[in-house]
């Protein structure tokens, strides 16, 4: 029997302001991420009145910190949803399979870097390195897929 | 002067232990001891420098061949506010921070309780037990050894300053036209090489200590593991009637130093500008994010138990015969 949800929805688990709210804090890590190299300060991006927060360090690395915290909330909560409940009647799309992927990198190696910024880590440069790059790209990949996947109406998962 | 000479010889025991990696960390860290334990601190005692500027001429002889060498011209950089920063005419200059000196002398006369002071204190790095600029550093050009010191390798850096912006005294400086940038995107990203006292890592990695101790005819600095010197610290400040910065500044540094006026005063009134680091309060700005670590924790498991109770509310409607929402 279907439900209300695939209508309400257009296809995917996020209801509407959900996903608003889902697409608004993806774009504050993306900020608050990129905001960690100093590169707003230098390309005038923080001179934009209400935008001086993303050239303040401190800030940027506390609001992404908080954000993780919601980003991880959410990916919890709708991942659990599709496990327990969701399974037999919608399956993974590849965007969605695709997305997750990146995700799931994104998060494993912030993660990482979270840990590394407690008192007593010690990273080798090079391990360092590669976290950054590897987190960078995975946003970069999650970025533009996901901006294709909002141009053609992709969603995460579909109704069998 | 012998029970400094035997202080010395107990503490630079403590240094081999401390400088190379130790075995014992690993157990220790497991017996719950805070891994600042295991690093090395140096105590500066104010009290004992004359200013004569031996470790600033030490530093940098022992240090010399980690100099910047900027090739020039420099390439153009975009956009026409990023500033070049050139240090290589002025390799001399050493009465502030630069990229080729990492030590200098701050010089401050003040009074107090009637007293006047003139004071001479040697400022460099304070290698943070978690330091910001390594921790921070969103490329992963700057490291920590297990002994406490902190590092930026040149040969990685890109000359972005974010160290230096989030370091509570401004310490790492810049030197444009050398490094891994000018072979990247030299003219978008990227600024030149930063520099700052590495704590002589090379020579305490043998068992050795930092040139600045070395040459100081005054035996004004004394290294060791970081409790001891905090003890010491302690103790002597306790002697002189005095104070202690560095031990609880941005969260804890493995710099203390000790002195017979408060810090609040010498703050007031030394120079401090580019490259002249203040003596004043510094918050632990780490802590703010770190402090909400376990949130981080939290979060997945808060929504994993929502999403959890949404499906056993709705079985248990589906059980009593009403039909299972679907919204969220």
């Amino acid at each position: 029997m279907t439900t209300p949800t695939a209508s309400r929805t257009a296809g995917g688990l996020m209801p509407a302001p959900i996903r608003a709210a889902y697409m608004t804090l993806l774009l504050f890590m993306a900020l608050s991420g990129f905001g960690q190299m100093p590169i707003f300060k230098r390309y005038y991006i923080a001179d934009i009145p209400g935008l001086g927060w993303l050239a303040q360090f401190y800030v940027t690395h506390f609001i992404h910190y908080a954000g993780a915290a919601l980003l991880l909330a959410v990916a919890a909560y709708y991942l659990t949803r599709y496990l327990v409940a969701e399974r037999t009647r919608r399956r993974l799309s590849l965007y969605g399979a695709i997305q997750g992927v990146m995700m799931a990198t994104i998060v494993a190696t912030g993660v990482l870097r979270v840990i590394k910024n407690y008192e007593g880590y010690y990273l080798s440069s090079g391990l360092i390195i590669f976290l950054d790059i590897l987190h960078l790209a995975a946003v970069m990949g999650f970025l533009l897929v996901g901006a294709w996947g909002l141009a053609s109406r992709k969603r995460w998962t579909r109704i069998r | 002067m012998s029970e400094s000479i035997s202080r010395r010889t107990f503490l630079k025991s403590g240094i081999v232990a401390a400088g190379t990696l130790a075995a014992g960390e690993t157990a220790a860290r497991a017996a719950g001891a805070p891994a600042r334990d295991q690093h090395l601190a140096t105590l500066i005692d104010i009290t004992r420098c004359i200013g004569c500027g031996e470790c600033v001429a030490a530093c940098r002889e022992a240090n010399g061949h980690k100099f910047p060498n900027p090739k020039k011209p420099f390439p153009r950089m975009y956009p026409d506010r990023v500033k070049v920063s050139d240090w290589s005419d002025k390799q001399d200059v050493d009465d502030r921070l630069t990229p080729y000196n990492w030590l200098f002398i701050q010089e401050v006369t003040v009074t107090h309780g009637g007293e006047e002071f003139d004071l001479t204190i040697p400022r460099r790095c304070m290698h943070c037990t978690n330091p910001p600029c390594v921790k921070l550093c969103p490329w992963g050009a700057s490291r920590q050894y297990q002994n406490g010191i902190s590092r930026i390798d040149t040969d990685m850096c890109l000359g972005g300053s974010k160290c230096k912006a989030v370091c509570p005294w401004d310490i790492p400086q810049r030197q444009t036209g050398d490094g891994l940038y000018l072979d990247l995107l030299p003219s978008l990203a990227g600024n030149g090489i930063m520099n700052k006292c590495d704590r002589c890592y090379d020579r305490v990695a043998t068992g050795g200590q930092p040139a600045c101790i070395e040459a100081c005819p005054e035996e004004v600095q004394t290294i060791g593991p970081r409790p001891e010197i905090v003890a010491l610290a302690r103790e002597r400040a306790r002697e002189i009637n005095g104070y202690v910065y560095g031990e609880h500044e941005n969260g804890g540094t493995n710099t203390l130093y000790v002195s017979p006026v408060p810090f609040e005063t010498l703050n007031a009134a030394i120079e401090k500008g580019p490259g002249r680091p203040h003596l004043g309060p510094a918050a632990d700005r780490m802590a703010e994010a770190n402090n909400i670590g376990a949130a981080l924790l939290i979060a997945p498991l808060a929504g994993a138990a929502t999403a959890l109770g949404r499906f056993f509310k709705a079985a248990r409607k589906a059980g009593s015969g009403e039909h299972p929402s679907a919204d969220t």
